[in-house]
């Protein structure tokens, strides 16, 4: 019994009945989207226990869609595609829960949502190119309405930019992957067929085609210097849709680099491979030296956000099993991270507070005000800055054990990475939730005061920030702790001949 | 293989004690801190029920438990005691009663404070405990977090950037010790404490590591040692320091030089030594003029602190760079053809005791600038107090005996593992030992200077008006402290007898691979 595929389509249903509900009222709608997202993360659980581990893709549905052109509508699932699936389900969970404030159209911004969602849950599971690349497509469009409608600061510029980027990146796929099927005498778009394809081309011709393809789907994974949409877009866009944004369709770019571009052409790879290490590299650094700059909360939640994808697309480069193992777990630690981060940011600082700067939050000591937010932006900190026993441990030490394989300077100047992450994030915290010590308080045998002083009144926690806190808090420490549960997946997928082309070095 | 899993006991009672606290949001703050000082005490008595059937001929690990973990990492959940562990799981478990006993008055919000600090002693526990690199580094890295929000929330008006600092340096070095892990990992695929020794002692992990070519196989050596160096600290990876232990709370500052600093020495004996006996024999000797910088420049700087506080901080640069100073001199001499074991034995059980001394020492003398503090409004500076003798008579007594404890003088702790490192380094490298002898000329110079500025002369300062002497929840502290300064300062052998085996078995095999 196929249930994956079920995703898609229950998600899209979700959309079309949550567009319905909206017109009755906020909370039929809210219900409705709430239901579909647990309903859709439950069903891909549910397949994951089913799920047996194996090298290449196990065919979900398979039927010809455009038989001129030999496009197919095949949907098929390994363990990468997976886990991105179990992370997709818990993200968008995640984020209705953290949208629940949305009053405004409450309808359409669940149908976009659910419809986002639906495209991401297509292209984790499509095995056909050009599939893949329609699923791609309609993530993407959402994304610009939700900003630019119920979005914030500076939204209709970083709505823009964010679509701009993106439709050019996609443009270069498109580009490419039509490149390869004309000049490469394909018969189909499946990704066995366009490596084939590839390989009757000119070396030039393979390192072009990669290119486009590679940075294509790189510009959507934040790498540097193709990641300036990321920060202001994540900014504009309404908590919800920043957690999706961070959470999963960062992931679709590297997915893409992973899963499109990488088989495509193991030459035009080897002359790429050290550029795009070194961008990555550079990326890890330099979004961690804006974030430890930046002023605003949120940016410095972008940047890092940058600055960790850096590892996921520095584990691709390093292209060994063990690297590319670490990059997938980067991939859905992150999505998990980053999605609590905003959440606090966004929705339980920001809606409170309306204000994300941290100079004027350092007057708050949010500490004493809403003890519950503090406490989930340190755990979230916690693991961002790669502390052992949350998943972005597991994930960095797999992909600086795999990269330092590869060439171990790429791996020290990540490493100092690692370091600047911990500083910007221990500043985060310090100075947007504890505030500043001035010279005026008194002396070392004093408490914190919790309690003390005449604060503003915030409005208490609601349930469903607290439950889509808690969710994101246990899949980081259960995957930190047993990272085995999702590279008990991941590894033999990789053992798939088309990856293991590109891959050298074995079994991890 | 044990039916009651006693070491996990030993690290997740006090943690589960946190977890305790953390559901009770509404106890009241005298149950709150009864409840953490229970919990806190149970790793004293779980460790003297391992004492009971600890076997101290042994030289290899005890109450060893060792469950598959993470097989894509080959990592185990491996946890063993030997006699190194066993000294610093009791020193932990002696010291933090004592720590919390300390804050009992003093700190708003009992049961915040109680749970971090719960955290925290079963992180440092884990680290004494843990045998595989994943977990180790679990409870390495996270007992910084707690350890931050204590000095944060509790600390003096210096507090956020001395938090921040503290935690930046310690990461800094933390995240070369983790690359320098990863290499390791990719070179011999096992992350394993004790397999990896075996691996060093044969020579096969700097074989494995030499096929990397270039500076990496010393960059691996340099991470890991990095790492330790700044937890230490060993000079110049100390100025973190004065600052954070000055301005914690007196408790935490007790626990950080008593516990934390030990982390770093355990982790220099515990791996970098047995992984890297050829790079450390190598690098031995300008490391010795490090150690010897701290002794010396440690103690100089103390002596030109006005701050108590900053003074015994600096005095604590001072005395743990004796351990390195011993463990240095001994890796100078591994491989030399002249026989140098006894040398080498009283060097390394000179640098356990002195471990050992050092944070029964160190927190009393933090635990007696806390007092002098608290009973001046704040002020701490050594021209704040004069003649605190005649005004306290009872605390000037045990504070002394803590300084003199401290100094090394004959029949107290201090001096058992200061001579036996003396002794151990002639042996081994004779003019660091005549160098370090400024050292302990300046140190005596300084503890004799608080001595005199604070406590004789005419009634001066904070003291010139009613001082209070020592109450009753002060002798708690303070007593237990100086009775185990004069207790092993005449029966060393009560702990030197846990680990001789181990040193001796250490000491016949210095050699290199």
């Amino acid at each position: 019994m196929n249930l994956l595929p079920w995703s898609i389509y229950l998600t899209m249903a979700g959309a079309l009945l949550a567009l319905a509900g909206g017109r009755r009222s906020a909370g039929t709608a809210r219900w409705i989207a709430l239901l579909t997202a647990a309903g859709t993360w439950i069903l891909t659980l549910l397949a994951a226990t089913r799920f047996v581990p194996g090298p290449g893709l196990q065919t979900l549905v398979d039927v010809p869609w455009i038989p001129a052109m030999g496009v197919r509508y095949h949907l098929a699932v390994d363990g990468i595609s997976l886990t991105l699936l179990v992370l997709t389900g818990l993200a968008s969970t995640a984020g209705v829960l953290f949208s629940w404030n949305i009053e405004e159209r409450t309808g359409e911004f669940f149908a976009l949502f659910l419809t986002l969602v639906a495209g991401v849950y297509g292209v984790f599971l499509s095995a056909d190119a050009l599939l893949f690349f329609v699923f791609y497509e309609i993530a993407i469009v959402p994304k610009y309405f939700l900003i630019a409608a119920w979005g914030s600061t500076n939204r209709e510029y970083g709505a823009m930019k964010l679509a701009l980027y993106s439709f050019a990146g996609s443009a270069m796929v498109l580009a490419g992957l039509l490149w390869v099927y004309a000049c490469g005498g394909a018969h189909g778009f499946s990704f066995g067929q366009l490596t084939h394809a590839a390989a009757t081309l000119s070396r030039p011709g393979q390192i072009v085609v990669f290119a486009l393809v590679f940075f294509g789907f790189a510009t959507l994974a934040g790498l540097f210097p193709l990641h300036t949409w990321a920060p202001t877009g994540h900014v504009a866009a309404p908590t919800g849709a920043s957690m999706l944004l961070a959470g999963v369709v960062m992931k679709l770019g590297a997915y893409g680099c992973l899963r499109v571009a990488l088989p495509l052409s193991p030459v035009a790879f080897a002359y790429w491979q050290t550029p795009i290490a070194w961008l990555a590299v550079t990326g890890i650094v330099y979004a961690g030296l804006v974030a430890l700059m930046e002023q605003d909360l949120k940016f410095v939640i972008g940047y890092s956000s940058v600055s960790h994808m850096g590892f996921v697309m520095l584990g691709l480069a390093a292209a060994n099993p063990r690297a590319v193992s670490g990059a997938v777990l980067q991939m859905f630690s992150h999505g998990v991270i980053a999605g609590l981060l905003f959440a606090v940011v966004g929705r339980m600082v920001y809606d409170r507070t309306h204000t994300r700067q941290l100079g004027d939050l350092r007057r708050m000591k949010l500490y004493r005000l809403v003890p519950f937010a503090t406490t989930m932006f340190v755990i979230a900190g916690v693991a961002s800055m790669g502390l052992p026993g949350f998943s972005g441990f597991p994930a960095e030490l797999t992909i600086l054990i795999g990269t330092w394989t590869a060439a171990p300077l790429w791996a020290a100047v990540a490493t100092v990475g690692v370091l600047i992450a911990a500083a910007f994030t221990l500043r985060a915290i310090q100075l947007g939730f504890f505030g500043s010590t001035g010279p005026s308080s008194a002396s070392a045998t004093d408490g914190p005061g919790l309690h003390a002083g005449s604060a503003p009144h915030l409005s208490p926690i609601t349930w469903p920030e607290k439950a889509g806190a808690l969710l994101l808090v246990g899949a980081t420490v259960v995957v930190g702790l047993k990272p085995d549960l999702l590279l008990d997946w991941i590894n033999p997928a990789l053992q798939s001949p088309l990856l293991q082309a590109v891959l050298k070095g074995g079994a991890p | 293989m044990n039916a009651l899993p006693l070491l996990s006991l030993i690290i997740f009672v006090p943690w589960a004690g946190a977890v305790l606290l953390a559901c009770l949001p509404r106890l009241g703050a005298p149950a709150s801190r009864a409840l953490a000082l229970g919990f806190s005490l149970s790793t004293l008595a779980l460790t003297l029920a391992a004492l009971g059937s600890f076997d101290p001929a042994t030289t290899g690990y005890q109450f060893v438990e060792r469950h598959d973990w993470i097989r894509a990492l080959h990592v185990h959940y491996h946890l063993g005691l030997d006699g190194l562990s066993l000294l610093l799981v009791l020193l932990t478990g002696l010291l933090s009663p004592l720590c919390l006993l300390a804050s009992w008055r003093t700190v708003a919000e009992a049961r915040f404070f109680g749970l971090l600090f719960l955290l925290l002693q079963g992180a440092a526990l884990g680290v004494f405990l843990a045998l595989d690199f994943f977990h180790w580094f679990i409870f390495w890295e996270l007992s910084l977090i707690p350890a931050y929000f204590l000095i944060r929330l509790w600390g003096g008006p210096g507090a956020a950037r001395a938090g921040y600092q503290f935690v930046i340096y310690t990461i800094g070095g933390s995240a070369f010790l983790l690359l320098g892990f990863a290499a390791i990992f990719a070179a011999t695929g096992s992350l394993d404490f004790v397999e990896l020794s075996s691996l060093g002692a044969t020579g096969a992990l700097g074989g494995k590591l030499a096929s990397l070519g270039g500076i990496w196989p010393q960059a691996v050596f340099l991470g890991v040692f990095l790492g330790f160096a700044v937890k230490v600290p060993l000079f110049p990876f100390h100025t973190w320091l004065p600052a954070t232990y000055a301005e914690a709370p007196t408790g935490v500052s007790m626990f950080l030089t008593g516990v934390m600093s030990k982390m770093g020495v355990y982790g220099f004996i515990r791996v970098l030594w047995p992984l890297f006996p050829g790079p450390l024999h190598a690098a031995a000797g300008p490391l010795l003029w490090f150690a010897l910088g701290g002794v010396v420049l440690g103690a100089f700087a103390a002596m030109r602190q006005t701050d108590l506080k900053r003074m015994i901080a600096y005095s604590s640069v001072n005395h743990l760079s004796y351990c390195l100073l011993a463990l240095f001199a001994v890796s100078v001499a591994t491989g030399s053809s002249r026989p140098a074991s006894e040398a080498a034995a009283a060097a390394l059980s000179g640098t356990l005791l002195q471990v050992f001394n050092h944070g029964i020492s160190a927190a009393a003398l933090f635990y007696c600038a806390g007092v002098l503090e608290s009973r001046a409004g704040g002020r701490r500076g050594l021209n704040d107090f004069g003649g605190v003798r005649s005004a306290a008579p009872v605390f000037a007594g045990l504070c002394g005996i803590a300084l003199f404890a401290s100094l090394g003088l004959p029949g107290l702790n201090g001096f058992v593992g200061e001579f036996l490192i003396f002794r151990g380094v002639w042996g081994l490298a004779p003019w660091a030992a005549a160098v370090a002898c400024l050292g302990l000329f300046a140190t005596a110079w300084f503890l004799l200077t608080f001595w005199q500025r604070v406590f004789h002369g005419p009634r001066a300062g904070a003291a010139a008006g009613p001082f209070a002497d020592l109450s009753g929840l002060d002798f708690a502290v303070l007593v237990p402290l100086v009775a185990l300064m004069f207790l092993l300062g005449v029966l060393p052998h009560l702990l030197t007898g846990l680990f001789n085996p181990l040193i001796t078995s250490w000491a016949n095999h210095l050699v290199l691979p």
